[in-house]
């Protein structure tokens, strides 16, 4: 039933958008078979829907779908057909089942609603799915097949398996085979064919064909004085080996085959139930705060048997020795439920395979937002050394700039391609003028320019929470960058983390070719390495120096909008990456862009790796993250790729 | 490194005396750290007439909530100072303090919070027909404490909470023994200067992550709250209670100030401000520099900690928010607004800076206008203390304690 319920806002969706002309309009249809639609029974609507399906007319799948649905009624006067809403008022609104349009009003009472029974109804409903299921339409076809995935069942299975033979499209025929033995493999009558249906699954990480197999292996728990021969045992649980002792006892317990243990709230209750006169089994009741007050007041009540007795473990040994403890297979065939173990074995195999690949990649894009982030630090604090705490208020500032541009240009695509440069400006401009008014004079006093900074930085957040307010603007992606690029179920990846990974790259090639093969990158190596000499042999430092800080706030802007479209954009997203970007530039090693690469990397497939072992605690994974980089400085200061010799500097 | 500021003090006193036949006259304590009587006689002063204008004890004119936060200001001038020895004289930027200072009050808020709750659950328990086993009792201590974060049992870092000794003891324990293990691998792998900074800045970092999960058994984002009901003084009104942690936070600063200023004054002090400034010519010396760097900074983490011990009580409640790696970024900043290198310059700057921060924050300040324009302070205070912050460090090194040079220079 559900399924059909489901299929309502697509089957409404194409009813509107069926072309209406060139063909028998389906009222006419209807009128052809007036009275087994008015009236059908089971022995009729057989031939009724036949009639239906070969005249094809738009708009018949609604049609079923109402009939079905008992909304269907008949004109009393003209005999003509029409679907019924309510409307205020005890009216009802009749729509004509060929345009969709309102025809009139009538009161409820003067017009009788068609009311097939339960039997024609299913007849409607099978109908409806073979409709589906052999459509022209492939996409209502594939929507038809995810529909009984959704919600599968045994009758779908002649349904399915006859609409296999007429289906054109390969893509859709492999589809539907999987989804025929899926079916098979739950429903089919004949242990042959659930076995091989089963096989057909085995090695499908999809989510319903593990389910579907899961389903076929469920247990329950069972308990019996010897193994039952007539139970598809999964596995004989031993006491003490395969089940703590408590809980098997608490098996037995909940079995009603052994008496309850006492703990300390049934003593404490016990107790309760029979204090007089401040007293307790023979003691008085203020002496209750001793644990071994408690149980001697128990054991006296027990004597007069006011009480159940204590469970002593050796109670508990003979009466777990009495029992064997096993779980059992749900399905009683064991030639299904082997074949079923072995093919989610084949299956689990590829499934953790997947998920590394997943993980991976997920690790892959996590390193490449930490690259974006840090690449503009492994500049300024890599290559000049000068440590700039605004760092993460320059990418807030670009992440600003899109959104300020996304609201004055609603094309998204084209606000893009303009932010990006707008927002390397707007951070190149503030970048030089931080330069020039406050690090120039500082380059000697490299903890003061870490202070000063950090002051530009909680400066520049304030002023964002002002002039943009405290909550979180969106930084809305085009359609194009929106969706996610999937292989199967456990392997999916969104566009836009793609993206990022690909502008990362962008950024490690440019800048590499900026700095080996371009004059300003030669100079600003010069300057790095010994600006005294640099300056006599004609370069300016001062400009290069300048140039340099613009070039490092520049690509934050840059990442700015990047992470401003995967994350959102508030005052505080710069300051959330500014530690991770400096442990980024300080573990791959500083002066190197490879270093930062490298250092992103570590980071990145580290946090990921953490939190595979513990996926529900994020915070978790990042704390050890953290505690690991502490540590790995210890054993490598300078970083994975240390400079060696002269330019290693101070 | 170049030197930047020597307190005037520093300027006098025998620098690697050990070459010269005869080590000039060392003068007396007092007479060489002129500051101590002037700071210990204001801090009498104030303290004295806070105490007359409480609430509490004296005529009302403070408001309890007033006399709170004089307190707590006390408490941060004493981690300003405990800042200032290892920044601003030994040369180790930590961004660090403040997460001890946290822990700090994480272990004296432990107490607080099991002791009030077990009086509590003790008394609800009195009129209960069987008096209530140890078992139980700590159990629903446990489940009152840590049913916001869908806990009902007591985590074993709580094992000692019943214990005020024990967890004084711990006060000084936890953040000592992390400063000692952190610092030992830092000055041990020779990490200095802005690595150190970055360096704890992520030990911060980490900190305040792991306490703001809930499975670690400090209530995760919640923190622990209701910190100023102390256990015991219950029948006590908090009018009292605040003029009483006040003379105890006054008290801690005295003695911090004392302490601090004996160990600059003499030969260590020499030896820790000689590695501020060249820190390899001083190992090249013959100073085991490494077990210097690691007495301050341990020192320095306990003093905090004991600061914090003192300022929650009144704050009423911590959370893993405070020990952000922000806070200590904004306790370098209150030092080095009062001026490095000397204590009194830290006490100047985290009392004008915090009690500034929290008047005009707090809506006290009034808004002014400029045509159309409305300055709120409660929004521009930041924008303010960020770029004055700036300028200080471009244009006032000595921030606001070099003042006092000029005037100590031009008597005679």
């Amino acid at each position: 039933m559900s399924i059909f319920a489901r299929l309502l806002p697509l089957c409404l969706a194409f009813a509107l958008a069926a072309p209406l002309a060139a063909q028998t309009p389906l009222q006419d249809v209807l009128q052809a078979n007036r009275a087994d639609i008015a009236n059908p029974s089971r022995g009729t609507v057989g031939q009724v829907i036949a009639a239906l399906m070969a005249a094809d007319a738009p708009g018949t799948d609604e049609f079923l779908r109402q009939w079905q649905d008992r909304t269907v009624i008949e004109e009393p006067q003209t005999g003509l057909f029409y679907y019924a809403t309510e409307v205020e008022g005890r009216q009802l609104a009749l729509i004509d089942v060929d345009s969709g349009f309102e025809a009139a009003r009538v009161g409820s009472r003067d017009v009788t609603a068609i009311r097939p029974n339960a039997g024609v109804r299913r007849e409607i409903g099978a109908a409806l799915v073979r409709f589906e299921l052999s459509a022209p339409d492939p996409a209502r076809r594939l929507a038809a097949l995810e529909a009984i995935g959704r919600s599968p069942d045994a009758e779908q299975i002649a349904l399915l398996a006859a609409s296999i033979p007429d289906e054109p499209d390969t893509d859709i025929r492999i589809r539907k085979e999987r989804l025929l033995d899926l079916l098979n493999a739950r429903f089919a009558t004949e242990t042959a064919t659930r076995i091989a249906a089963i096989a057909g699954l085995s090695g499908d990480v999809s989510t319903e064909a593990r389910r579907a197999l899961n389903q076929i292996l469920a247990t329950e728990p069972g308990i019996a004085p010897s193994l039952p021969q007539d139970r598809n045992i999964a596995r004989v649980l031993i006491p003490g080996q395969d089940l703590s002792r408590e809980d098997a006892y608490d098996r037995l317990v909940a079995a009603s085959l052994a008496p309850a243990r006492a703990d300390r709230n049934s003593i404490r209750d016990g107790l309760l139930a029979h204090v007089a006169d401040g007293m307790v089994g023979g003691l008085p009741t203020h002496r209750m705060s001793d644990p071994s007050a408690r149980l001697a007041a128990y054991d006296a009540l027990v004597a007069q048997g006011l009480v159940p007795p204590l469970v002593s473990e050796a109670d508990i040994d003979q009466s777990l020795a009495g029992y064997a403890f096993f779980d059992a297979y749900l399905e009683p065939d064991a030639t299904l439920t082997d074949a079923a173990r072995a093919a989610i074995e084949q299956t689990d195999t590829r499934l953790r395979l997947f998920q590394w690949l997943a993980i991976s990649l997920d690790a892959l894009s996590l390193a490449s937002i930490f690259f974006l982030a840090a690449i503009g630090l492994a500049i300024t604090f890599g290559v000049m050394r000068v440590i700039n705490m605004a760092h993460g208020e320059f990418i807030m500032m670009g992440a600003y700039t899109g959104y300020v541009v996304q609201t004055m240009i609603p094309d998204y695509t084209v606000s893009l391609i303009i932010a990006l440069p707008l927002a390397f400006a707007v951070a190149f401009a503030a970048g030089v003028a931080m330069e020039r008014l406050v690090i120039r004079h500082l380059y000697t006093r490299p903890l003061e320019t870490l202070l000063a900074t950090f002051g530009i930085s909680i400066a520049l957040q304030q002023m964002a929470k002002n002039i943009f307010g405290t909550q979180a603007r969106p930084l809305t992606a085009p359609d194009w960058l929106a969706g996610a690029i999937s292989l199967n179920d456990v392997v999916s990846i969104s566009t836009i983390r793609v993206a990022i990974f690909v502008l990362a790259l962008i950024f490690l090639v440019a800048l590499l070719v900026m700095l080996k093969r371009t004059r300003l990158g030669l100079e600003v190596r010069a300057v790095t390495q010994n600006p005294g000499m640099a300056a006599s042999m004609g370069i300016n430092p001062d400009r290069i120096n300048m140039l340099t800080f613009g070039l490092g706030s520049g690509i934050a802007g840059v990442a700015g909008v990047a992470i401003g479209l995967y994350a959102q954009v508030t005052s505080e997203m710069g300051a959330n990456y500014i530690v991770q970007s400096f442990m980024t530039v300080v573990v791959g090693g500083v002066g190197n862009v490879w270093g930062t690469l490298a250092g992103a990397g570590l980071i990145g497939f580290l946090q990921k790796g953490i939190e595979w072992f513990n996926p529900s605690n994020t915070l978790a994974a990042q704390t050890y993250m953290v505690l690991f980089i502490i540590l790995f400085i210890q054993f490598r200061p300078r970083g994975i790729i240390a400079l060696k010799g002269r330019a290693a500097g101070e | 490194m170049t030197l930047i500021n020597r307190p005037p003090v520093a300027a006098t006193a025998p620098i690697l005396a050990q070459g010269t036949q005869t080590p000039p006259p060392r003068r007396g304590f007092l007479r060489e750290n002129p500051s101590i009587p002037w700071f210990l006689g204001l801090l009498t002063i104030f303290t004295l007439i806070v105490s007359v204008l409480s609430e509490g004890l004296g005529i009302g004119a403070l408001s309890t909530s007033m006399v709170k936060i004089l307190g707590m200001t006390l408490c941060l001038c004493l981690i300003a100072i405990a800042m200032d020895v290892v920044w601003g004289y030994c040369g180790i930027l930590s961004l660090g303090h403040f997460a001890f200072f946290g822990l700090g009050g994480y272990a004296i808020g432990m107490w607080l919070m099991y002791a009030r709750t077990e009086i509590v659950i003790r008394e609800s328990l009195t009129g209960a027909v069987l008096p209530p086993t140890e078992a139980e009792l700590s159990e629903a201590v446990a489940a009152q404490i840590f049913g916001v974060v869908g806990s009902s049992e007591l985590p074993l870092i709580w094992s000692f909470a019943h214990s005020l000794p024990a967890q004084l003891a711990l006060v000084v324990l936890v953040p000592g023994l992390l400063a000692l293990v952190f610092g030992w691998l830092a000055f041990r792998s020779r990490v200095t200067g802005v690595y150190l900074s970055i360096l704890t800045q992520a030990m911060t970092l980490a900190l305040a992550l792991y306490l703001f999960q809930n499975d670690t058994g400090l209530r995760g984002n919640n923190g622990l709250s209701g910190l100023q009901n102390i256990p015991g003084l219950f029948d006590i009104p908090q009018a009292v209670l605040a003029v009483w942690f006040l003379w105890a936070s006054a008290l801690a600063l005295g003695l911090g100030y004392l302490l601090f200023a004996w160990i600059v004054s003499g030969k260590f002090g020499s030896v820790i401000r000689a590695i501020r400034d060249n820190e390899a010519r001083v190992r090249f010396l013959g100073y085991n520099v490494e077990g210097y760097k690691l007495f301050v900074f341990t020192l320095t983490a306990i003093i905090s900690a004991i600061a914090g011990a003192l300022y929650y009580p009144q704050a009423g409640i911590i959370n893993p928010a405070e020990l952000a790696p922000i806070a200590s970024i904004y306790l370098a900043v209150w030092v080095a607004i009062g001026g490095r290198g000397r204590l009194y310059g830290a006490v100047i700057g985290a009392a004008t800076v915090s009690l500034l921060s929290s008047w005009l924050t707090g809506g006290g300040a009034p808004n002014i206008e400029i045509g159309a324009f409305r300055l709120m302070w409660a929004d521009w205070w930041l924008v303010f203390l960020g770029l004055g912050f700036v300028a200080v460090t471009l244009f006032f090194p000595k921030g606001i304690g070099g003042l006092f040079d000029k005037i100590v220079r031009k008597a005679p």
